[in-house]
């Protein structure tokens, strides 16, 4: 803008602030991570004209006294109340030839305070004016956060020439009126609480660094509050939220919107960064920019709160990882890795791996398979009379539904998640959003209210349907979206089907099968829960492997009492009945249900999982006669979700006894990549169990890979790390890396993750250890996550447990490792076969040095071992993890057992709940 | 036989388990061993008496000599800071005036991980700096000067090393085998805390086959400490018992809870500095509880072996278990 002559603005009061309360560059005092060498201090033109003292971090004059080139460029523009500080993470980790400028605003950190408040537009200009001094050009990446958001984009769309790609972080560039306006924000506006929480007081300043949890470090803390020690030195922090236009009339108002819809055009690579957790940047403004940026890459840090990289440091890692990926090299040619950006109704496509996924495999498409339109679909035994639909009233019902979910605003590609029962009813509205090519999200009720929360919200669903207990929940979760409910009056769905009935607009058709289908959560055992997004063409994949794979053949029939597998049933055309039990409680299966259950559509298969076969067999002792005759008919048991003992699946064939029990191997990001039936003739376990002499120490053996599916081996270093590489050589140990039809395409929201998962490209990392055996089975020797590694190399958990579990007296056993890696000793924690008191029967876990194994028993689980073994603990009973209560919960066993063997209070924070069981 | 040809080499501190035992291995590799003690040994080496509190005595012993392995130390738990000053401090710095007026030769000086331990648990750790200031007990605060006196004197021609072998114990060991045979067949054998503390030792075999490695391969291994085990952390209380049954003795039966093992402790160490100076109170010599024994007894402390093994070539050869079987 043009700039008038300047009379001079200082009033006598602003004079007096000069001295101490104007200090320009970082004082003498260290800051934690901050190298003094990248403090200067530039003088640049403001908006105005006026030149201002600025103070920035830049590792610029560095690389340039080292001659090293610079190949890019970070430009990082920090927020409210916060400094340059905030990235000196970014700084640190900066690659070689790679230079960052993090600025401190005018009035803000250690800049001159200029005495006057500075509009939205001034802050734009002052930052070209601090670039051009600075002689800044391309490639530049903008790295910004909360309010330094809408600065830094609004500088990126004036210099589009030098803008390579822009990365956010928990920041907004829309604040509609209609909408509220952040709690936080707006109590510090509020006129008479602004001066003094903003200004007067550094309660803001304070309140900004300590939404951390984990609390952040005192020092790192009070480096935050630093520059704004004194309340003169804090006017600019109360200036800038008075700057925030919640209002129409406000003076940046132009200038916000105008940024907002400029970011809507800005093509350039661009990468989301968030922290979930932000009272003030809410899940509403991550979704938000995902709408005006489709095609950006999205990074949640699921623990993270508003200092995303200070609550989550690792990120600084991942922002790197993917600048250098989408900021071409010298001579590497501009734009090169955008064309394969696509359509704006996909969301965050950039973080898929872009690989060729295999041609010409079989898919099942996902809609009701209605060539017998008069055979019963699905019967569901769960009321007072069995409710009954045949394909063509389900195909029906589902076009209703799906016309129905239309008109409430359910577009192609929206996501849709479903809170409702396993049942007819899910089964319709799933098929209703595929119908419609919505992307459907469901979640587990077995996370857990809380998690089941985070993992819904954090796959920002634009709508929501469910039954009204379902719904209920999700409102104080603070899931964002549409909520839909579907139980009115009687028959759930039944007014959304009239809806559709009276509707007559078409249904889409000629749906894109590469676009997501489906958003699922993995179990979260290790952490928070991960959406996983499969293609449609994914899921009929998906469907069709788990046709061929068991023989899935017409006049088939079967038990859905496992909810994955049960959508698929009229997909394929298959009848199926869902039994009397809480499908989300699976222990809930009685053998009687079981029995009604096949007899209502005369099931030729049964699918349950682990814990539901476990009270099947609890209780078969009350079965009658004619029940007993029944269970004799299926010729299949499939069980899945968790690792299935062997003794279970002999007790399941004394109760069913005319079926063979398949075990499918797999994953929510690939299931199934292998197929055993541990009761058949044939190896059972490691070489212990008699069976497979050439493959020693083997763990349990999960099967061939079903046909589609590659396996490949990520051999272990010392350190327990998998090789890049992948090989298919009998017995070498490492992590199992699979790949087929039907694997994720990505998870959702996470490209830290899935640039780690998804290595080599097309190709996914299951986390699991094993091998091969020379016939081509694959063999699990445990999770990658419980590897230990000792100083004579890794030690992989079930091949030991596996030696240790057939010693008499002893009922269980977990292989845990304590101490650093690369020097763990491995510990073997037993239950015994005789009990002990009823105090540790209650806690599990005997007191003082009852946690030692009696001497007798410590010596002969010691020789079975076969390992080095530092010590032989007893307890009551392993936790379990709360999902699938079957998977021992190492990691809270190994937390308990460095308690006992290294002395100390030490409690672990954190993890997933613990429930016990055996 | 590995490294350089061996040569006359010295060893001090002869008479005591681990000391006769680098002297036979030494022998028996070819070294010409002489050691020194201040009383006859009756052993079949070459033998100097002499007390490492004697400048002339030590100048003589070492003069000639091409390496000197010094373990003569005052191990008790109990004594006047100045015998400990005197015989670890002074005599470790006796040795290497010896050697450096006799123009050099090499110096594996015989520390204890203690030097670094400040009483937290230790777990998987390195070694770590010696800190005579933070160390616990005249015995630990003396050797961690006389290792840093050692260390400081590494130079090509006097290559020095420090090796700390920790709890070393084995058939005829009259320090920890000895001790808890004694007390547990007097019924007066306690764990301390719940006895389930990960604890590492070296059986003596494999102590002084790892002197031997760090003077034949002091090329790799000098200026640097060097922590010492089987690499086989036990629970303590199942070590303890372990060695109770291979001695024929009756099992611990007491724990004694952890505060209540340090407040005695405490008492003790008032005691035994009264002791000997306050006329009706008998002299104590071998305490039965010190602050520093609770602690050793009561935390967690193993060690990382994977770059001693390394730099000194070297593995244990026999198994806690093995040596449990020689008692």
């Amino acid at each position: 803008m043009p700039t008038p002559a300047r009379t001079p603005r200082l009033s006598a009061h602003d004079r007096a602030r000069r001295s101490a309360h104007d200090q320009v560059g970082l004082p003498g005092t260290a800051f934690p991570g901050v190298d003094p060498r990248w403090s200067r201090v530039v003088l640049a033109p403001d908006a105005d004209g006026m030149t201002r003292r600025w103070h920035v971090l830049d590792n610029g004059p560095l690389l340039e006294a080292a001659g090293t080139p610079v190949r890019g460029t970070v430009l990082a523009v920090h927020g409210n109340p916060t400094w340059s500080y905030l990235w000196r993470r970014v700084l640190e980790q900066a690659p070689p030839g790679w230079r960052v400028v993090a600025v401190d605003q005018l009035g803000m950190g250690w800049s001159e305070r200029p005495g006057r408040p500075r509009t939205l537009a001034q802050r734009v200009d002052d930052l070209g004016g601090l670039t051009d001094a600075l002689g800044l050009t391309g490639p530049v990446v903008a790295l910004v956060h909360d309010w330094g958001g809408p600065v830094g984009l609004g500088w990126a769309l004036a210099h589009r020439d030098d803008l390579a790609a822009v990365v956010l972080t928990n920041t907004a560039v829309h604040q509609p009126v209609e909408h509220a306006a952040p709690a936080v924000i707006r109590l510090a506006r509020a006129p008479m609480l602004l001066a003094r929480v903003c200004r007067t007081t550094p309660a803001f300043v304070r309140a900004t660094t300590a939404l951390s949890r984990p609390a952040l470090p005192r020092d790192v803390r009070d480096a935050f509050a630093a520059p704004y020690a004194s309340a003169r030195r804090r006017d600019a922090v109360a200036d800038f939220v008075r700057d925030i236009p919640f209002e129409d009339d406000h003076p940046s108002r132009p200038a916000l919107d105008a940024v907002a819809e400029g970011v809507r055009g800005l093509d350039v690579p661009a990468l989301l960064v968030w922290g979930p957790r932000d009272p003030v940047f809410s899940q509403r403004y991550l979704e938000d920019l995902v709408q005006r940026l489709p095609h950006a890459d999205v990074h949640v840090c699921p623990t993270a709160s508003h200092l995303v990289l200070e609550d989550s440091p690792e990120a600084v890692g991942t922002v790197w990882e993917w600048a250098q990926q989408h900021v071409p090299g010298p001579g590497e040619g501009a734009g090169g890795t955008r064309d394969d950006r696509s359509s704006p109704r996909r969301e965050a496509t950039g973080d898929r791996d872009g690989s060729p996924r295999p041609a010409g495999v079989a898919t099942v498409p996902v809609r009701v398979d209605r060539s017998r339109p008069d055979e019963t679909a699905v019967v569901e035994l769960g009321g007072a009379q069995p409710r009954r639909v045949t394909f063509g009233e389900l195909g029906e019902r589902v076009e209703a539904v799906a016309r129905g979910l239309a008109g409430r605003g359910v577009r192609p590609g929206d996501r849709v998640a479903v809170l409702v029962p396993p049942g007819i009813d899910l089964t319709t509205v799933v098929y209703a959003v595929w119908r419609l090519g919505a992307v459907v999200v469901i979640a587990d009720a077995g996370l857990g209210l809380g998690r089941l929360g985070a993992a819904l919200r954090g796959a920002g669903p634009r709508h929501v349907v469910g039954v009204a207990p379902a719904l209920a929940p999700a409102a104080p979760t603070r899931v964002p979206g549409q909520r839909i409910r579907v139980d009115g009056a009687g028959t759930a769905l039944a007014g959304l089907a009239a809806e559709g009935a009276r509707s007559d607009g078409p249904l889409p058709e000629g749906l894109d099968e590469d676009a997501d289908g489906a958003v699922l959560f993995t179990s979260g055992a290790t952490g928070p829960p991960k959406g996983v997004v499969y293609t449609r063409r994914a899921l009929g994949a998906q469907v069709a492997l788990l046709r061929d794979t068991f023989g899935f053949g017409p006049g088939e029939r079967f038990v859905a009492a496992f909810a994955p597998f049960a959508l698929y049933g009229p997909a394929l055309g298959l009848p199926s009945a869902v039994p009397d039990m809480d499908v989300t409680a699976p222990h809930t299966l009685t053998a009687a249900a079981l029995a009604r259950a096949v007899e209502a559509v005369g099931a030729s298969m049964v699918f349950a999982a682990p814990a539901a076969l476990r009270n099947v067999v609890a209780t078969a002792g009350s079965l009658t006669a004619a029940e007993r005759e029944v269970l004799a008919r299926p010729r299949l048991v499939l069980s899945a979700g968790a690792p299935v003992p062997t003794d279970l699946l002999h007790e399941v064939r004394a109760v069913l006894p005319g079926a063979q029990t398949q075990t499918p191997y797999g994953m929510t990001e690939a299931l199934p990549v292998a197929t055993h039936d541990p009761t058949a003739p044939g190896p059972a376990a490691g070489p212990g169990a008699g069976t497979d002499g050439e493959h020693p120490g083997a763990g349990v053996c999960v099967g061939r890979p079903v046909p589609g599916v590659e396996v490949g081996i990520a051999v272990l270093d010392p350190l327990g790390v998998p090789a890049e590489d992948l090989q298919t050589a009998p017995g070498v140990a490492g992590e199992i890396v699979v790949r087929g039809p039907h694997v994720k395409d990505r998870y959702d929201r996470r490209w830290g993750a899935q640039q780690r998962s998804a290595r080599p490209a097309g190709w996914h990392r299951t986390g699991d250890v094993g091998s091969l055996d020379d016939q081509g089975r694959l063999w699990v020797e445990g999770r990658l996550a419980h590897v230990v590694t000792t100083p004579a190399g890794p030690v992989t958990p079930y091949p030991v447990e596996e030696r240790v579990r057939r010693l008499d007296g002893v009922a269980d056993v977990a292989v845990v490792g304590v101490g650093p890696a690369g020097t763990q000793l491995v510990v073997l924690v037993l239950v015994p076969t005789e009990r002990g008191g009823p105090l540790a029967r209650a806690t599990g876990a005997p007191h003082g040095s009852a946690a030692l194994a009696a001497p007798e028993l410590a010596a002969r689980a010691r020789a079975a071992a076969g390992v080095p073994v530092a010590a032989v603990l007893v307890r009551e009973w392993l936790p379990v993890d709360v999902r699938h209560a079957s998977k021992v919960d190492r990691t809270a066993l190994a937390g308990w057992a460095e308690g006992v063997l290294h002395g100390g209070r030490r409690r672990r924070r954190g993890g997933a709940p613990r429930t016990r069981s055996r | 036989m590995s490294g350089p040809s061996p040569g006359r080499v010295l060893v001090t501190g002869a008479s005591g388990m681990l000391g006769g035992a680098v002297a036979d291995l030494l022998a028996a590799r070819g070294w010409e061993v002489t050691v020194m003690q201040r009383r006859p040994s009756g052993g079949r080496h070459r033998e100097l008496l002499g007390d490492i509190r004697d400048a002339d005595a030590v100048y003589r012993a070492v003069t000639g000599q091409d390496a000197v392995v010094h373990l003569a130390a005052k191990v008790d738990v109990v004594g006047a800071w100045r015998d400990f000053v005197d015989i670890n401090v002074r005599g470790t710095r006796r040795v290497i005036e010896g050697l450096r007026a006799q123009g050099g030769g090499r110096l594996v000086q015989v520390s204890s991980p203690s030097v670094a331990h400040t009483g937290r648990s230790l777990i998987g750790a390195g070694a770590g700096p010696a800190t005579p200031m933070r160390a616990r007990g005249h015995y630990a605060r003396t050797k961690a000067a006389a290792e840093l006196f050692a260390l400081e004197a590494d130079s090509d021609a006097l290559p020095t090393t420090a090796v700390r072998p920790h709890l070393v114990w084995g058939p005829g060991d009259t320090q920890l085998v000895g001790r808890i045979a004694e007390r547990a067949r007097q019924g007066r054998l306690a764990l301390v805390g719940t006895g389930t503390a990960l604890v590492d030792t070296t059986y003596v075999d494999n102590a002084a086959s790892a002197l031997v490695a760090a003077l034949e391969r002091i090329d790799v291994a000098r200026g640097q400490a060097l922590v010492v085990t089987n690499g086989e952390p036990r629970p303590i209380g199942e070590l303890v018992g372990d060695i109770c049954r291979a001695v024929g003795a009756p099992a611990p039966r007491l724990h004694l809870p952890t505060p209540l093992a340090w407040g005695l402790g405490a008492a003790v160490e008032g005691a035994t500095a009264l002791s000997g100076r306050v006329p009706g109170v008998p002299t104590i010599t071998q305490p039965p509880m010190t602050r520093f024994l609770a602690e050793q007894l009561s935390t967690a402390h193993w060690f990382d072996q994977r770059r001693t093994r390394e730099v000194l070539d070297w593995r244990p050869t026999v198994t806690i278990d093995e040596g449990l079987s020689r008692l």
